[in-house]
């Protein structure tokens, strides 16, 4: 049995939006080099639309498969939806993460609402 | 493609193993507990593979009991240990923070049960110093456990010295053999070890086999009830095919001892001299005082996992002491103890090579493991923060 799920290791493998992006709108980070996991996610922004998204991860393969498939669930979409994605989101798109790395799926949640309150920290205007 | 890497992990059953096993499993199936002829030809092969193995660790044969591996055998070397140590009315044992779980976990339980406990350190390099293990004896103390051989990091410890210390001391001495026996010269007399483990999968021998040495006069308190196999000092009928198996692959990892160590030493030492090209990595233990297969990295920046899939990608099978390997939130205890912290820990490998092991083999994990690494640091926040100077490299 495999460890994980086709559509994670395919994600894991080619990545989909790695990288920064230099004049982001909105720039997160969350986890810590101790637990052995850190995503950073960075975000441009127009017209409240999410146009692009890119991501560094630090950790396993799941952790780089969720990073990958969070950033691919939100681009293009209104930064409204964008806010809404959940960690459930994530690990169905990748269809499922094993128990024990669920944890996995609940960072890419926290590193796009954490990139998404730095948008809206820079652009209290636009804060509903 | 495949490049089996993780002889640490098991290895490669012999092929004058599995053929000494066959007869056995085919027509030889009797008990040997048995009095007729077909069940006491059982009992000779079983015999004839106690010898067989005595005599390379050069013990008495009446000395061994076979266990199903080498977890039971530290289980019951150590709880027997301590029983004795509670009926002359000592309950203080010494260890090290690195050992193996089936001795850490047992003396965990010792310790709920009124037992104290010296986890002697092992420094930076994975090496007891002997001196520390002579102060931390005292009149209280009824067991030493310390490994021969660690699994992960591959450091061979000062077996004979520690041996000698506890004999003078008249404490008993038990020593987690598991990655030792069939690689390393191991004398039961002469080290005087009281109480040794081994397991056969890891010498080329079958899985789910192994043995417990116990000096003549130790005592031993079964875990397992039920016959007067084994002297009465294990229950169950033996394993003979695997007993059989266990005692050829033995015979053969002794009489190649010599020589497979030199080769796969210098193997073993040009992977580390390649390895060591990659910027911001350490080994870790001992660069010479290691078993002969063993290379364990940390490279900062990535973590163990990911590493691992994409090796697994390009055919080369190897593990690591990353949280997410271990199944828990914290990193390898083993690199814990010789002071990794635990951003490096989580980026650690470990490749055991085996005696199949080739020149082009390392040369192509070397260029793997580069190509790898320097991948993941590419999108690594960690790796840029480091690159930056917005935090300090630990490597």
């Amino acid at each position: 049995m495999a460890l994980y799920s086709e559509k994670v290791m395919d994600h894991f493998r080619n990545p989909r939006n790695v990288g920064v992006i230099e004049d982001a709108d909105g720039v997160g980070e969350v986890g810590n080099a101790k637990c052995g996991d850190i995503m950073k996610m960075y975000l441009k922004i127009r017209d409240d639309v999410v146009t692009d998204v890119k991501f560094e991860t630090f950790g396993c393969g799941s952790a780089i498969a969720s990073s990958s498939m969070a950033t691919e669930l939100i681009k293009g979409k209104p930064v409204s939806e964008a806010m809404k994605l959940t960690n459930k989101a994530v690990a169905e798109a990748l269809d499922g993460l094993p128990a024990y790395k669920m944890h996995c799926s609940v960072l890419a949640e926290e590193a796009i609402q954490s990139a998404l309150t730095d948008y809206y920290s820079r652009h209290p205007e636009k804060r509903e | 493609m495949r490049i089996y890497a993780d002889n640490a992990a098991t290895t490669q059953p012999s092929h004058a193993a599995i053929e000494a096993m066959l007869p056995l499993l085919w027509e030889g199936y009797g008990n040997p507990s048995s009095l007729y002829t077909f069940g006491q030809r059982a009992k000779e092969a079983l015999e004839q593979a106690r010898a067989d193995i005595a005599e390379v660790i050069r013990a008495d044969p009446k000395e061994l009991v076979f266990t199903s591996g080498g977890s039971e055998a530290d289980n019951q070397a150590i709880l027997s240990a301590a029983e004795l140590g509670r009926k002359a009315g000592k309950r203080h044992i010494i260890s090290t923070a690195f050992e193996h779980h089936a001795v850490l976990h047992t003396l965990n339980k010792l310790e709920k049960d009124g037992f104290t406990l010296t986890l002697l350190d092992v420094h930076e390099n994975g090496m007891v110093r002997p001196e520390e293990l002579e102060a931390a004896i005292g009149d209280d103390t009824c067991l030493v456990t310390i490994m021969s051989a660690n699994n992960e990091i591959g450091t061979v410890q000062p077996v004979r010295e520690l041996g000698a210390i506890c004999a003078k001391h008249a404490v008993l001495f038990h020593t987690d053999a598991v990655q030792a026996v069939g690689h390393l010269p191991v004398d039961v007399k002469a080290d005087h070890i009281d109480l040794l483990s081994a397991s056969a999968h890891k010498f080329h021998g079958p899985k789910g086999v192994g043995f417990l040495y116990a000096r003549k006069g130790v005592r031993l308190t079964n875990l397992i009830e039920g016959g007067a196999q084994e002297n009465g000092r294990r229950g169950g009928t033996e394993n003979v095919p695997g007993i059989v198996g266990m005692a050829t692959a033995l015979k053969e990892s002794a009489a190649r001892m010599a020589e497979n160590a030199e080769r796969i030493s210098a193997l073993r030492d040009r992977l580390i001299e390649g390895l060591r090209e990659i910027p911001h990595s350490a080994l870790n233990g001992d660069s010479v005082r290691r078993l002969p297969g063993n290379v364990n990295f940390c490279f900062e920046g990535i973590e163990g996992e990911s590493l691992l899939l994409l090796l697994d990608d390009r055919g080369i099978c190897a593990s690591s002491g990353s949280a997410c390997t271990s199944g828990s939130l914290d990193p390898s205890h083993v690199l814990l103890a010789i002071g990794r912290v635990h951003d490096v820990a989580h980026g650690s490998l470990r490749l055991s090579l085996g005696e199949d092991a080739t020149e082009e083999e390392v040369e192509y994990i070397i260029r793997n493991v580069k190509e790898v690494v320097a991948y993941l640091r590419g999108f690594s926040p960690v790796w840029r923060d480091l690159m930056s100077g917005k935090a300090q490299f630990i490597l």
